[in-house]
């Protein structure tokens, strides 16, 4: 498992190299002339504006079962599309196509809170051992190798496992955990780097207190790998949730409408209706795929190889 | 160099202790237990708490932890309360369904990521190299599972190509040496059975190969990338030697470095997807034993999985640092 | 689409180079087969996809349906179901007679039966197989045998937690072909019960041989012996042969030697597959020969691609529990009453459930003596069941409905589905509802069956014989956390109407009880019955669904 822990770190360790080096404005100009940053963007922002504005977009409410869809429902077989359900009810007589549509806020408040929490508790860990150095660094970064050095999805699953019950609860601090050796080897490494740049040693020589350097000059210039970082944890955040979900991890409860949930409960419906899986599948891929390509090309934008 | 060895040795004991401790306490305060998970729907709650009583379950924690300990030391860790069979015996079983279904998952992604990122190098920038990046974010974002599924759906239940699941026909009369299936069939000479396991394992290697394939691709990418950027390559190309010989005899060569360490050990990352593709193609290798253990509340199961793997983790880490104590002497005395 | 799935078949029959030669030879074989057998077409294989893993092969130490299935093909019971009822037919006993107000049974058996080993089948073997459930050593052994202790109460010497009076007290075989059953006592099970698949007779030689008694078990762990695991011994129309636990295939052939009509298959050869999914498309690609319990959801597809689902009668009830302990609103039977008129069973039973499916009026289903046609019904009423609740001066009811996950049972194959649309149904009339997801096996049934803790909760049952105290006995009978009730008037009416030895009359009195409790006590509230399905392919005839499960294979035959 070494060479892979060490792949792991290296391209953790690139993109932390890039802290403080890079002008925000050229990186910008450079990520608008490449299209798979533009691309990843696109989708990107219709995923955000399409969770936030879902409750207004929907047709019909998503949680109601309407008697036009429950008419025709049976345990084999499930209406299409007819007027007023663009497409048609899923396996409860309730509007499919809404339900989409709103399910997009809890798949979103998943990638978000759990990188949020996960990237909140990794920096902490790595502002810590980078900005403390000496035995803190060397136990913290302990830790977290061994938390980088297990597969992160089986990593996620033993530790959703670990509750008595899934929830929503349990699936996020699962994904997070995963994601908080990254982030606090990111940000060590990062501050590592800028430890010898030109401008915290001026501030050291003019004798600018630890804390203040640490705050104002090592931090800021920090956020660009981790801004990186968080767009890609946010992809695989979404895939981890929906597979825990599929490992009868998640919440059950058959009322909340999350990609995730919808792809593993249309399981047992594959041949009444293909496509209650297909249609969260498919977003959880194109919205994953988003980040992906949005993080990747941020990532390469920021790396000073790529400025020659 | 043996002191040293039997020191670290010595340092692993406290972390397994500690780790059976954990474990231990963990399974025990979930709800639901294993006499419930041992007899069926028709147990009524009074012959679950008998049971309960039996199986020792009503003794104080710590004295239950001793003989689960004591028990553990003889090298009994109990028998699973799905199948009864011993579950080192399951695991013995299951290890070889996980071995052969990553090591064909990974043949795939080397065989096919090797040439792929080689050839996206070859024509860097242009529309075969970008469909190819393209093509490894897709293969990321796509969830093992689903892939399987759709895999599954299409080739096995619609087209009929392909058998649906489990390692080999049930009909197949294969006589059991190694425990892989693949193998067995050679050892005995049955080819039918070697034939009917290597066409099982089709659409699971394929469906499990996806991720290291595009980190395949990826990777030998960019490191194809970086030799030829290399002096040594440029000044093959100015002496004028033949391009195909700089390709082989140099750039292949020298990219495939650092190619070869990242997929040697890349089954860690296998092992993750592994328990979503043997669940989707009811496989029976470790990763079933591990979902279906979580779904049943198999706690012996469990408890033997969780430790098993603790401790060929710590036994890969002691023989790391061992190695690394030979080749750099200093670290011994540290 | 159907067309192509012999391809893969031909892929591997093409592997070896001699294949036509062996195809030849086998067509032979079978066509010559066949012309032997004027009664009908004999001999191949049957693979059929088992859902679970079985836990042994000893009849007396299991209690689930997976351990079950190879267990009947292989073991005969003295009394057994005429196919597709829950009548009872003769089986190793030709006839049998109660006498002594039903505390004497007298079994006269079958001549010229043999075991799997050789042995002889007499009074003295069905003896040895009482005198073995009743002297079973071992607090192991005897926690594993919850059919018995549930029937026969006790044991010799109760160990563990037992307590039991035991029921038998004796066996005596008058001569090779009678054996006289001595009870303690009556008991309305019997001879019903005998019926039970973990009442079958095994081979008192094997038995011996194998050490089938010496169940061990350290801590949580439980190992059984080899007579259990590897040499199960009856006299069953299959006989075992292996368990290949690489594959998970149970391989049972034909007992030449069998003393009523043989088997007609050769070979029968559980495949087991955890998975629902997976069971359907081992069918669809035609590696299995058939399945059980397919998804409600599949049954149209399944039918429309060209396979026979073949329905069980509804053996079965599934109910929605009322906890009657943890909030005092329950304990009035306006507000229990008002939650079953809150319940749009009809629309659940419609868009939920299987085809065939019925919306339960009483807590047992109609094949079952004692069914009551004019009990006091709940139809879907939001406005009656607000009425009540204002009578009752019920206001902001909260209640706990506890809802098992990550299972399916014959009786309930989607229970979070079904209690997601029972709670809106319910919040409809202003109960407000707090689900309380458990898994199954991780906490579930502790914490409704043993704790109590819940308010609502949905289970169910698969009937075990044909006796209203298998049902409204088995719930109703005695104080339980589950319902949290101590009503000793309810407990001694169920009492005296399970006494009764009387066929007629003791359909009666259960008739009585049945009104009684859905119009005096109604302590749940009764769902559906929902009919399972077993599914198998064209080829496959002669199959027999049978509304206990109990699906016998030697009648099948395979094109």
């Amino acid at each position: 498992m070494t060479s892979l822990l060490d792949r792991k770190k290296k391209r953790v360790d690139d993109l932390a190299e890039s802290a403080g080096t890079s002008l925000a404005a050229d990186a910008f100009r450079r990520m608008a002339r490449n299209p798979v940053a533009v691309t990843g963007a696109v989708i990107v922002l219709a995923f955000v504006l399409l969770s936030i504005f879902a409750p207004w977009l929907a047709p019909k409410d998503p949680f109601l079962r309407y008697p036009e869809l429950l008419e025709n429902l049976r345990a084999d077989s499930i209406p299409g599309p007819q007027p007023g359900f663009l497409l048609g009810s899923d396996e409860f007589g309730r509007d499919f196509f809404s339900r989409l549509l709103v399910a997009s806020q809890q798949s979103l408040v998943v990638g978000v809170v759990a990188t949020l929490f996960g990237g909140a508790i990794g920096m902490l860990i790595g502002g810590l051992a980078g900005a403390l150095g000496g035995w803190v660094d060397t136990l913290l970064m302990r830790l977290t190798d061994i938390l980088l050095s297990v597969p992160s999805l089986l990593l996620a699953i033993s530790i959703a496992a670990l509750a008595s019950r899934g929830s929503q609860t349990t699936v996020i601090i699962a994904v997070a955990v995963v994601s908080v050796p990254i982030f606090a080897r990111l940000l060590r490494g990062s501050m590592l780097a800028q430890r010898h740049s030109d401008h915290v040693l001026a501030a050291t020589a003019l004798g600018v207190k630890r804390r203040t350097i640490v705050f104002r000059h090592m931090l800021p210039n920090s956020l660009g790998p981790v801004i990186v970082q968080a767009t890609l944890t946010l992809a695989t955040s979404i895939i981890e949730a929906a597979s825990l979900s599929f490992l009868g991890l998640g919440d059950p409860d058959p009322n909340r409408a999350e990609w995730g949930l919808m792809l593993s409960k249309s399981q047992s419906y594959i041949d009444v209706k293909f496509e209650l899986a297909l249609y969260p599948a498919l977003a959880i891929i194109v919205v994953a795929l988003g980040f992906t390509l949005l993080g990747e090309s941020l990532r390469e934008a920021l790396d000073p190889k790529n400025r020659r | 160099m043996l002191r040293f060895t039997i020191r670290r040795l010595l340092q692993a004991i406290p972390t397994l202790f500690v780790l059976s401790v954990l474990v231990f306490a963990w399974l025990r305060s979930l709800p639901g237990g294993p006499a419930t998970a041992l007899l069926g729907d028709k147990a009524t709650p009074e012959s679950i708490a008998s049971l309960e009583k039996i199986m020792g379950l009503d003794q104080p924690l710590y004295l239950q932890y001793f003989n689960f300990l004591g028990r553990m030391l003889s090298g009994d860790m109990g028998n699973s309360i799905i199948s009864a069979d011993p579950v080192l015996e399951e695991i013995g079983r299951a290890l070889p369904a996980t071995i052969e279904l990553s090591v064909v998952a990974l043949l795939i992604a080397v065989l096919l990521g090797i040439p792929l990122g080689y050839l996206s190098a070859s024509y860097r920038g242009r529309f075969f190299d970008n469909a190819t990046i393209m093509g490894t974010l897709a293969g990321v974002a796509v969830p093992v599972f689903f892939l399987g599924i759709v895999l599954k759906y299409v080739f096995a239940q619609e087209l009929g190509l392909l058998p649906p699941s489990s390692r080999q026909d049930a009909d197949i009369d294969a006589t059991r040496v190694t425990g892989f299936a693949t193998l067995d069939g050679m050892l005995t000479g049955e080819w039918d059975a070697t034939g009917n396991a290597l066409w099982h394992l089709v659409l699971p290697a394929i469906a499990l190969s996806s991720i290291p394939l595009a980190v395949i691709v990826r990777i030998t990418r960019a490191s194809v990338l970086d030799v030829l950027n290399e002096d040594f390559i440029r000044t093959a190309n100015a002496k004028g030697l033949q391009a195909t010989v700089v390709r082989t005899r140099h750039v292949l060569r020298n990219a495939l470095l650092p190619v070869s360490t990242t997929v040697g050990l890349q089954t860690g990352l296998l092992l993750g997807g592994a328990v979503l593709t043997e669940k989707v193609f009811v496989w029976g290798g470790l990763g079933s034993l591990l979902s279906e253990g979580i779904q049943r509340r198999d706690y012996p199961r469990l408890q033997a999985l969780i430790l098993l793997a603790a401790g060929v983790y710590v036994l890969v880490n002691l023989l790391v640092d061992i190695s690394y104590a030979i080749i750099d002497p200093r670290v011994r005395t540290s | 689409m159907a067309h192509s799935r012999t391809a893969r078949r031909r892929w591997t029959a093409a592997i070896g180079l001699t294949g036509v030669a062996v195809l030849a030879l086998s067509a032979c074989a079978e066509s010559e087969r066949g012309t032997d057998d004027a009664s009908g077409k004999t001999g191949g294989t049957l693979i059929f996809g088992a859902a679970g893993k079985p836990k042994n092969f000893d009849p007396i130490f299991n209690d689930d349906g997976e351990s079950f299935r190879p267990i009947r093909q292989m073991y005969d019971t003295l009394i057994t179901y005429k196919r597709g009822t829950a009548d009872l037919a003769p089986g190793l006993a030709e006839k049998w007679d109660l006498s002594d107000g039903g505390k004497t049974i007298t079994f006269s058996l079958v001549q010229g039966a043999k075991f799997h080993d050789g042995t002889a089948f007499d009074a003295a073997a069905v003896c040895f197989n009482f005198e073995r459930w009743f002297n079973m050593k071992g607090a192991a052994a005897q926690s594993q045998m919850i059919y018995y202790a549930d029937i026969f109460k006790g044991f010799a010497q109760n160990e563990g937690d037992a307590s039991g009076t035991p029921l038998y007290k004796s066996c005596e075989a008058k001569d090779a072909n009678t054996a006289v059953l001595n009870l303690n006592a009556y008991s309305s099970a019997l001879p019903a019960a005998f019926g039970l698949t973990s009442f079958s007779i095994s081979s008192p030689e094997a038995l011996k041989k194998y050490d089938a008694d010496a169940v061990t078990q350290s801590g949580e762990s439980f190992a059984y012996p080899a007579y259990a695991t590897e040499h199960p011994t009856g006299t069953g129309p299959f006989k075992f042969e292996s368990y290949d636990k690489t594959n998970n295939t149970i391989t049972l052939v034909r007992n030449e030697d069998y003393h009523g009509e043989k088997a007609k298959l050769d070979k029968i050869i559980f495949k087991i597959i955890e998975d629902e999914n997976a069971r359907k498309q081992e069918l669809k690609a035609g590696t299995i020969d058939g399945y059980d319990y397919p998804s409600p959801a599949d049954f149209k597809s399944l039918k429309d691609d060209g396979f026979d689902v073949l329905i069980r009668p509804a053996f079965n009830i599934m109910y929605l529990g009322i906890n009657q302990a943890n909030t005092p609103a329950l304990k009035d039977i306006r507000v229990r009453q008002a939650i079953a008129y809150a319940v749009n069973r009809e629309q659940l039973v419609k868009t939920k459930l299987p085809e065939g499916a019925e919306v339960a009026t009483q807590f047992q289903p109609k094949t079952v003596a004692g069914y009551a046609d004019d009990v006091t019904k709940y139809p879907y009423d939001p406005a009656k069941a607000k009425d009540l609740l204002k009578q009752a001066g019920v206001e902001n009811l909260t209640l706990k409905f506890y809802v098992p996950t990550e299972v399916s049972r014959p009786y309930m194959p989607n229970p979070v589905d079904y209690a997601a649309a029972m709670t809106e149904d319910l919040k409809a009339v202003g109960i407000n509802v707090e689900t309380v997801p458990r898994p199954w096996n991780g906490g579930y049934k502790d914490d409704v069956q043993k704790f109590g803790k819940h308010d609502l909760h949905l289970l169910g049952w698969t009937g075990d014989y044909n006796d209203a105290g298998n049902f409204p006995g088995t719930f109703f009978g005695r104080s339980k956390p589950e319902f949290g009730f101590d009503d000793k008037a309810l407990f001694d009416e169920i009492a005296a109407a399970d006494a009764v030895v009387d066929a007629t009359a003791h359909a009666d009195a259960w008739k009585q009880v049945n009104r009684n409790l859905l119009s005096k006590y109604l302590p749940a509230v009764p769902i559906s019955h929902s009919p399972p399905g077993i599914v198998v392919n064209k080829k496959i005839k002669g199959l027999t669904p049978s509304p206990l499960t109990d699906e016998r294979f030697d009648t099948v035959t395979k094109d």
